[in-house]
């Protein structure tokens, strides 16, 4: 080879990006500023879509003053999309951005590409843990989160011993754990909504399912700040889940501080399950099909796949939610639902392709 | 650089390595050979602080390793492993980056230097992988993945390397060119090099000092030429074993006399 082509290939490999196979931060920013106004018009767009038929240029107005004018809008169309619908859609933001980022950090470290916290039993770990505040401690309104993130840590924690083989855990021992934890934990909840009066369950089974219409304004503050910060420790840590994904031992080898790291991602996942159960239920699948498709399109380096799944999850969510809320108006349907259509058939193909 | 200092290491009541001494010094590649069940694995992965002796001492650099931080410890020390199990999609770029892990700066947020990026297409460049450096793990031939794993070793820049059983799935051919990488490595950079093997030709070809090792006692320790001699090996591995010169190199050439029954 000589001089002058081999000075071309340096360059080529320099300047072309993914073409020498590496993600850089200038692409993770790019891919992330499109994601965010991908995001931002997906509520601007979804919050027009209703049972209640809003005039779209006065909403659109009324949501670009951020809620200073109200554009022409009647104080009930006022009150229905700043009060009723805004509200939701940031929920459903949180709440998708908290579940896609936690499962793509599952994945990473569980080295396995069917990790998701529903799957995992986590989601009903939290369920639980928010059953048992709303039986027992059922004024005081932080015990929900609270104990929703205690249930997602000890969910998560059992999970991951059980999948514990003496070959370290195989994907289909983990998520047989999963099925496991997610089963016994069940029967739990059926014996928590037996304790209960016969008009609330209905209203729990629907909540089960995922159901992103009965929140709180400190829940939903909650909800947004946890995905944030969630999602940003998560990312910082992402380096050492791209080798964690490896295999522990590596990942060790290389300087990794397996044990400090694992506790964190356990810890923040948890948390960020946690604060989305306690505000909306268990919306299934959306930590499997969001990261893998992520992955999929940008790579499996967590540095970019982890925020983008989060932004991604959002931007899910919050459709599915529109679809949720308005396919049989003026009744809905739990969003848990449409994210389980979508995902369960992802999850077969995942687990066929093996 | 690295040395043991009488160390035993138990997995609960068993003794899997039992009072062995062993020191490396830049330039040098020790041969540890042995038995299936003799340590060998268990002592390396002492040497690194994966596991902790029950008694004894591991220096680096004269001082105990558990009070260095495990990123430093990496810095000093790269692993190679048998095998690399790539279940994500990884290219042969970011696998081999990942050797440059710890000795990332703060200042980096996380991301890798123009630094990182010269060393990782040198070491591409030395284990002939420049070319397939865009390409998934999962897509390269056992030995081309051999050959990254070594690279992310490599890439470390660390003075000693740890290798277990590097040469154990490949062909004649790639066994030789991984350990004359090595060799390179340790006479080029003063690097000190501890290979686990089975190979004891490929051993007695590379290696400046032998070990011997069985049920987790230190046998012998010295050159090949005093080690590897038939009553050693004989007891070792409890074969009939025939040592002469190689032809051409004039090293010593272990040949197994396997006892046929007729």
């Amino acid at each position: 080879m000589t001089a002058k082509t081999e000075a071309t290939l340096e360059h080529g490999l320099k300047v072309g990006g993914l073409d020498d196979g590496r993600v850089t931060l200038r692409q993770t920013l790019v891919a992330c500023s499109l994601l965010l106004v991908a995001l931002l018009a997906g509520i601007l767009v979804t919050s027009l879509f209703g049972s209640e038929r809003l005039p779209a240029r006065a909403s659109i107005c009324a949501l670009a003053s951020l809620g200073q004018h109200s554009c022409g809008l009647t104080p009930d169309q006022y009150a229905i999309l700043l009060e009723i619908r805004l509200p939701r859609i940031f929920l459903a933001a949180a709440v998708g951005a908290s579940l896609a980022a936690a499962g793509a950090s599952y994945q990473a470290l569980l080295r396995n590409p069917l990790a998701e916290p529903y799957l995992l039993g986590v989601s009903n770990g939290a369920a639980v843990g928010t059953m048992i505040a709303l039986v027992f401690f059922g004024t005081w309104e932080w015990s929900r989160p609270l104990m929703a993130f205690t249930g997602a840590l000890a969910a998560t924690f059992v999970v991951y011993r059980l999948a514990q083989g003496r070959a370290g855990a195989s994907p289909e021992r983990l998520i047989l754990a999963g099925v496991i934890v997610t089963t016994f934990l069940s029967s739990a909840i059926v014996f928590v909504t037996t304790l209960m009066d016969a008009t609330r369950i209905r209203s729990f089974t629907f909540w089960l399912l995922g159901d992103l219409s009965g929140t709180t304004t400190s829940l939903l503050a909650l909800a947004i700040i946890v995905a944030i910060i969630g999602t940003a420790v998560l990312a910082a840590n992402a380096r050492s889940l791209n080798l964690l994904m490896l295999g522990e031992r590596d990942a060790f080898d290389l300087g990794v501080e397996v044990g400090r790291v694992r506790l964190i991602v356990f810890f923040v996942a948890s948390l960020l399950v946690g604060s989305s159960v306690a505000s909306s239920g268990s919306v299934g699948y959306v930590g499997l099909v969001v990261p893998h498709l992520v992955r999929l399109s940008l790579g499996s380096d967590n540095r970019i796949a982890v925020p983008a799944a989060a932004l991604a999850g959002a931007l899910f969510v919050v459709v599915a939610d529109t679809v949720a809320r308005t396919i049989i108006a003026p009744r809905e349907l739990p969003v848990g639902a449409i994210t389980a259509l979508i995902g369960a058939p992802l999850f077969v193909y995942l687990l066929k392709r093996g | 650089m690295i040395q043991a200092d009488n160390i035993t290491i138990q997995y609960g009541p068993r003794v899997a390595v039992s009072d062995v001494s062993l020191r490396v010094g830049g330039g040098e590649i020790i041969a540890v050979l042995g038995p299936n069940g003799a340590g060998k694995s268990t002592l390396l992965r002492a040497l690194n602080g994966g596991l902790i002796p029950s008694s004894g001492l591991v220096l680096l650099e004269g001082y105990p390793l558990h009070h260095y931080p495990r990123r430093i410890i990496s810095t000093h020390i790269a692993v190679v492993a048998q095998e690399a199990d790539v279940r994500f999609p990884v290219t042969v770029l970011e696998f081999v980056l990942g050797g440059r892990y710890a000795s990332a700066s703060a200042g980096a947020w996380g991301w890798e230097t123009d630094q990182d990026i010269k060393v990782a297409h040198e070491v591409l460049r030395e284990t002939e992988l420049i070319e397939l450096s865009a390409r998934l793990m999962n897509e390269l031939s056992g030995g081309e993945r051999q050959r990254a794993v070594l690279a992310r070793a490599l890439a470390t820049e660390a003075t000693v390397l740890l290798l277990d059983e590097p040469t154990a799935n490949l062909d004649l051919a790639h066994q030789a060119a991984i350990l004359a990488l090595v060799r390179q490595r340790c006479e080029l950079n003063k690097t000190a090099a501890i290979v686990v093997t089975h190979d004891i030709n490929l051993a007695a070809e590379y290696s400046s000092h032998v070990l011997l090792m069985k049920n987790g006692h230190g046998v012998a320790f010295g050159s090949p030429t005093e080690v590897l001699t038939p009553e050693l090996l004989g007891q070792l591995f409890d074969v009939r074993i025939l040592v002469d010169a190689h032809p051409i190199t004039g090293v010593p050439r272990i040949t197994p006399v396997h006892e046929v029954r007729r």
